[in-house]
């Protein structure tokens, strides 16, 4: 009879765990490198970004300009992509 | 005779999905405790002298004796086969099921067997007795062994010491309230409230981009209480969840209160019993609750959507648990909802809307409709910020009390729209930042324009709500539009 006893339910969720990525090294210096700004175009986000810029460069990096159509969706993927070939490093602005 | 002709005429259900195959031939089913199938025991021996003839018993192996019964003790063949009642008699040609006949009718077991003369000294007709498959504390067990290789989920076992209640909680599965143990036999009875196929993939349910099957839709639904017959709406609502325009990943996302307000039309809601009327937006119905429960409850186990996660809203609101309602068609001055949004007249559909909790539109004084007009503008344009603009979207829902007015005055529902967004043309020099001593509001450029609270299209009518209370309520909207989300809406299919 013990398989009377066992209880067996049905796992509920996807059965999978987001894969978890390591995360990039941290850059030793900005002195060359570019950085991408991503504006997710949030409010006052080009305030915050605009003088992160000017912070950046008189530390010697590069600087791109990056913007999300609409805040309330993930960025599209040709824009990943593409900040993904031009920089070395990516701040992504979260303001209101 | 019509229900003889059909069950003769082979008018019968597809076997369940691997069934064992019948052989060739004559096939009856039968038990030894049923005296219709003693009754008949003479004919089946006629038959079997007169060409190939196959019996499946389901309680005694030795009965009926000298034929060679084929034991279906485990009534694997009865179950597959869906056998009703016994006796049974199918013919088989070409490895499929061409007629059959249930208890014994000379005419039918006549024409099944193609045989005449059958049964000389046997009533005409005598019922049979349910089939040892169909027995109720048997059947869902039954539907379990054989139907269980169906599903495809991980099992979990629970151990011997866990309450279940607890193990469930435990598990993460839960929105905060207890949830029903999703058993095999819960979830293969609840998959009978659909036709699709239990590994038909239903839609990619954000935020973790899941595909998700009809299976686990199921299995949460069964998590959240719901009726198989309530199925059907949980999987048309995912479908319009996860649709790009309906943006189910940026509403999770979002600071703000919002959640996917459920709003039904058509005659699923009367099939269903759902709530349309007092209380509507309250606790009690069943069909309102587990519904929209279920829903939350796939995003949240299927798609990953937890809040404190991917879900960062500052406050959230008690109907992200579950806010789905039905429309009240049948009180209404007005064409429902649905139909106003390009559903056919008629389709039951289920429309998605990002909301908020509802709050009170109060006015007991208002008799003509210019002046209840006037008391919903006044009230929609503090919607989120009296200073905010083409922002947000809003369902109104009008009650019984106050449609009235509207009815006797003969004003529809694009009248009453019209006149809304009329009265909701808001001016831009009270609106820019600064303005009343309050920094929020829009830029300095709508300075001398006139700017609408609503886009176009942002703002729906639902009538719903008891019969008494001169009240309306709003139900408060998230980024409408392309850039936020669109309201959609779904038809509900079997």
């Amino acid at each position: 009879m013990s398989d009377v006893q066992r209880r067996i339910v049905l796992d509920p969720t996807s059965e999978r765990h987001a894969a978890t990525r390591p995360r990039l090294a941290r850059l030793p210096s900005l002195a060359g490198r570019t950085l991408g700004l991503l504006d997710i175009s949030k409010a006052r986000g080009d305030v915050f970004l605009d003088r992160l810029a000017s912070l950046l460069r008189e530390r010697g990096a590069a600087v791109r300009r990056y913007r999300k159509p609409t805040f309330t969706k993930p960025a599209p993927v040709d824009l990943r992509q593409e900040i993904a070939v031009h920089c070395d490093a990516v701040v992504e602005a979260l303001a209101d | 005779m019509t229900s003889a002709a059909a069950a003769a005429s082979g008018a019968h259900a597809a076997p369940h999905p691997g069934a064992p195959p019948l052989p060739e031939g004559l096939v009856a089913f039968v038990k030894r405790e049923c005296p219709t199938c003693a009754l008949v025991e003479p004919v089946l021996r006629k038959l079997a002298a007169a060409g190939a003839l196959t019996v499946y018993t389901q309680d005694d192996p030795a009965f009926p004796s000298g034929l060679g019964p084929v034991d279906d003790r485990e009534l694997s063949v009865s179950w597959h086969h869906r056998i009703e009642a016994v006796p049974t008699l199918i013919r088989v040609v070409g490895g499929a099921e061409a007629a059959r006949a249930v208890g014994w009718h000379r005419g039918e077991w006549e024409a099944v067997s193609g045989r005449r003369g059958l049964g000389a000294g046997l009533p005409e007709l005598r019922p049979g007795c349910g089939s040892r498959s169909e027995d109720p504390a048997l059947a869902p067990k039954l539907a379990a062994r054989f139907g269980a290789g169906r599903l495809r989920a991980r099992r979990v076992e629970l151990a011997e010491l866990e309450d279940e209640s607890e193990a469930l909680f435990a598990r993460g599965w839960s929105d905060g309230l207890p949830v029903v143990a999703p058993t095999e036999e819960r979830v293969l009875a609840m998959l009978e409230g659909t036709t699709r196929d239990p590994q038909q993939v239903v839609a990619v349910v954000p935020p973790d981009l899941v595909p998700c099957t009809v299976e686990k839709v199921a299995i949460n639904a069964v998590l959240a209480g719901c009726r198989p017959e309530h199925l059907p709406v949980v999987l048309a609502a995912l479908e319009a969840a996860c649709t790009d325009a309906f943006n189910a990943h940026g509403i999770l996302a979002t600071t703000m209160p919002v959640g996917p307000v459920l709003i039904v039309n058509g005659p699923i809601r009367r099939a269903l019993g759902m709530n349309s009327g007092r209380n509507v937006f309250g606790q009690g119905n069943r069909a309102n609750l587990a519904i929209g429960r279920a829903l939350a409850l796939v995003v949240r186990n299927v798609g990953g959507g937890r809040p404190g996660e991917v879900d960062r809203a500052t406050f959230g609101n008690p109907g992200k648990l579950s806010f789905c309602f039905a429309e009240d068609e049948e009180g209404s001055p007005w064409e429902p909802l649905s139909v106003s949004l390009g559903a056919p007249a008629g389709a039951s559909t289920v429309t998605l809307f990002a909301g908020e909790g509802p709050r009170c539109i109060v006015d007991q004084l208002s008799r003509d409709p210019e002046s209840l007009a006037r008391s919903f503008a006044g009230c929609l344009r503090a919607l989120h910020h009296p200073k905010i603009a083409v922002a947000f979207d809003c369902v109104l829902a009008v009650g019984p009390e106050h449609s009235r007015v509207f009815r006797e005055a003969g004003w529809s529902r694009k009248q009453l729209l019209e006149r809304l967004h009329a009265l909701l043309q808001l001016p831009g020099d009270e609106l820019v930042r600064g303005a009343g001593g309050i920094a929020e509001g829009l830029p300095e450029s709508v300075r001398g324009a006139s700017i609408p609270k609503f886009r176009p299209g942002g703002l729906l009518l639902v009538h719903c709500g008891g019969e008494a209370g001169l009240f309306s309520a709003m139900i408060g909207g998230w980024a409408g539009g392309p850039l936020g989300s669109t309201p959609v809406w779904k038809e509900i299919g079997p």
